[in-house]
């Protein structure tokens, strides 16, 4: 069958501003919005939008992450994922342990695309695609701005710092998303509903005989330095007085 | 315990990019460490020479195979694997060639890997910014298996010349490399004008320009300060700029000394690629926009009058 697999990451909320707790454990996540990865939103479109143009016939969902992320996966499946699978594990999961739990999902799911996020935009580590498609010793085709799926290669455009690349890649491979890949649909209220009784799988990570180690400890988080405010001038001719005199000009 | 770091060299067959100097600032934050070069191309000589005369490096390693024609992660990461055998650390640049490669190789060789080092406390420990730079974490590497790294470009200067080029070894490597990735194209990009990620001057512009025709303004008047232009995410999905002009959380960290957000508002993701900037330009007719918050010379009014204004007055 062909098949996609798209990792769905839970993150805080874009909008949500981040606070550092004032003891440097963390960051303040209770009561904080959280939601899908955007860059996953865009990957389960893509595969959405690839299966409604006749190219895949099944889409699975995956979280790494703890129980509650199921919210998430009904999410992904209100808008259109026919599976989910969660894998349950608590605590940190480093990119290296969530490429290892997917990389087992892909030897029972043998999927001919993985489309993950290039990045999670929590700890922005923009790992996991890589490390996945290293492990799997597959192809890999990261920051994808345009994916053309044929029968047994995918030909994806990627936005690089000189421009956009375009590669041929074999299938199967791992594509990563960049922003202007699509912009995902919004879930219909019928359609949570519908996704409620769509099969959601749950298999702990340790079942799955991937250790979870943690090779990166987490010893402080602190805020970012603040910029001192500055000051207002009222038209062009200050602005470039004020400028001059710094030597900016 | 010595320190060896392997420094992966970004090039485009004949010239060296700085992003490679910047990595070089950042490896001799590893203390007492020996810092190597590895520089894979068909022909590696020119750029091997170019990377032999950056201060602090030791040695450069020059693996040269016609399948090193364009830079693909898949050919280059098993390379480098098979290099890395006696170092301790291995950085590349936070450039898009950079996360694409170093997060294969750190796949391979099933290291850790701490992506944006904005700082190094120790050999093993490192900072970096998380959140969008909302936040900033120090993590601790075990130490028993190898630290991969990408390096992220606005916190290091370059690394200036040598008074004496380092010796350059030619190296084979005895890797399999696949075939299951094919380059195909890559859209030329325009040389005219200042590089982004080092023009010491920056203006950027947001939807407020309205149209690509709208940012003539902009390369008029960059033109005339030496600036490279940028933009918003909201004017490169407008189709305004082309992508590789987008500053912020997902496109170009930037660190000139002038920059000037024209028509931006100023939503974190933007701000994450700015805040390294010496000094922050905001123009914009809303007085309430965040851009105001952080910017050191704040103009409210309207674009399309202060730009021209501006360019007259220079
Ligand atoms: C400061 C910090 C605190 C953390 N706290 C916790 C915590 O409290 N609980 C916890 O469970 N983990 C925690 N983690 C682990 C973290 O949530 C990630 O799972 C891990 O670091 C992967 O990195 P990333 O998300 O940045 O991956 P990236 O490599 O940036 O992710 C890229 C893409 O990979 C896919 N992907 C990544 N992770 C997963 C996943 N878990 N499941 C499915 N797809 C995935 C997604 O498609 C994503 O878009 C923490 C990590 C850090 C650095
Ligand atoms: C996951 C994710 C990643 C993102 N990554 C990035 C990123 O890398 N970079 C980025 O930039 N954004 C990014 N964004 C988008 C970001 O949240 C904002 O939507 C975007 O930066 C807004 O662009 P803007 O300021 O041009 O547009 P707007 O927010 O619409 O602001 C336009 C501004 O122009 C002003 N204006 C209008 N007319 C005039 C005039 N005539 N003269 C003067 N001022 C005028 C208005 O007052 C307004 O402040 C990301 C978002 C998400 C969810």
């Amino acid at each position: 069958m062909r098949r996609i697999l798209v990792g769905i990451k839970r993150v805080v909320d874009y909008n949500v501003r981040i606070r550092v707790k004032p003891d440097g454990s963390g960051v303040v996540t209770d009561g904080v919005k959280l939601s899908i990865n955007p860059f996953d939103e865009i990957a389960l479109e893509e595969a959405l939008r690839i299966k409604e143009r006749g190219g895949a016939e099944e889409v699975v969902v995956a979280t790494v992450g703890p129980a509650d992320c199921q919210q998430q996966l009904r999410t992904a499946l209100a808008m259109g994922a026919d599976r989910a699978v969660l894998v349950q594990a608590d605590g940190v999961v480093e990119p290296l342990a969530a490429a290892r739990a997917l990389l087992k999902l892909v030897e029972r799911e043998q999927p001919l695309l993985v489309i993950l996020g290039k990045q999670a935009i929590d700890d922005d580590n923009g790992q996991t695609g890589q490390v996945l498609a290293a492990l799997w010793n597959r192809p890999q085709a990261t920051y994808a701005s345009k994916l053309e799926l044929g029968p047994s290669s995918a030909r994806v455009t990627r936005e690089v710092d000189a421009g956009l690349e375009t590669l041929e890649v074999d299938l199967p491979a791992v594509v990563t998303t960049d922003l202007r890949l699509n912009e995902p649909r919004y879930v219909k209220l019928p359609d949570i509903m519908k996704a409620k009784k769509k099969p959601l799988d749950t298999v702990a990570l340790a079942a799955l005989g991937v250790e979870q180690r943690q090779q990166l400890k987490l010893v402080r988080f602190e805020p970012p330095p603040q910029r001192q405010k500055g000051i207002r001038v009222k038209d062009a001719a200050e602005l470039v007085e004020a400028l001059r005199k710094k030597g900016l000009l | 315990m010595s320190w060896k770091v392997l420094i992966v060299a970004e090039h485009d067959g004949a010239k060296l990019n700085v992003s490679t100097a910047k990595c070089v600032t950042c490896a001799l934050g590893v203390a007492g460490a020996e810092i190597s070069v590895a520089v894979c191309a068909v022909d590696a000589a020119a750029v091997a020479a170019q990377a032999a005369r950056l201060s602090g490096v030791s040695g450069v390693l020059a693996v040269e195979n016609p399948a090193n024609q364009h830079a693909l992660a898949a050919v280059l990461a098993p390379q480098l694997v098979a290099l890395s055998g006696p170092f301790t650390h291995v950085f590349g640049p936070s450039t898009t060639f950079g996360k694409d490669l170093m997060a294969r190789v750190a796949g391979l060789l099933g290291a850790a890997q701490v992506s944006d080092i904005m700082a190094i406390e120790s050999p093993t420990r490192f900072r970096r910014p998380i959140y969008a730079g909302n936040a900033i974490l120090t993590v601790e590497a075990a130490g028993d298996g190898k630290i991969v790294g990408t390096v992220r470009m606005a916190s290091f200067e370059a690394a200036g010349p040598a008074a004496t080029p380092a010796p350059v070894e030619k190296v084979a490597v005895s890797a399999q490399l696949p075939a299951h990735t094919r380059f195909v194209s890559v859209s030329a990009a325009r040389s005219d004008r200042p590089d982004l990620q080092t023009a010491a001057r920056v203006i950027s512009g947001g939807r407020a320009l309205g149209s690509a025709e709208g940012f003539k303004i902009l390369y008029s008047l960059a033109g005339k300060l030496g600036a490279a232009v940028g933009a918003s995410r909201a004017a490169v999905d407008a189709g305004y700029a082309p992508n590789e002009m987008q500053v912020g959380q997902t496109g170009k960290i930037i660190a000139p000394e002038l920059y000037v957000a024209v028509g931006i508002s100023g939503a974190i993701q933007h701000l994450t690629g700015i805040k390294d900037a010496r000094t922050i330009v905001a123009i914009n007719k809303d007085a309430e926009a965040p851009i105001f918050e952080v910017a050191d010379f704040g103009l409210v009014g309207d674009l399309f009058q202060i730009i021209p204004e501006i360019e007259r007055l220079i």
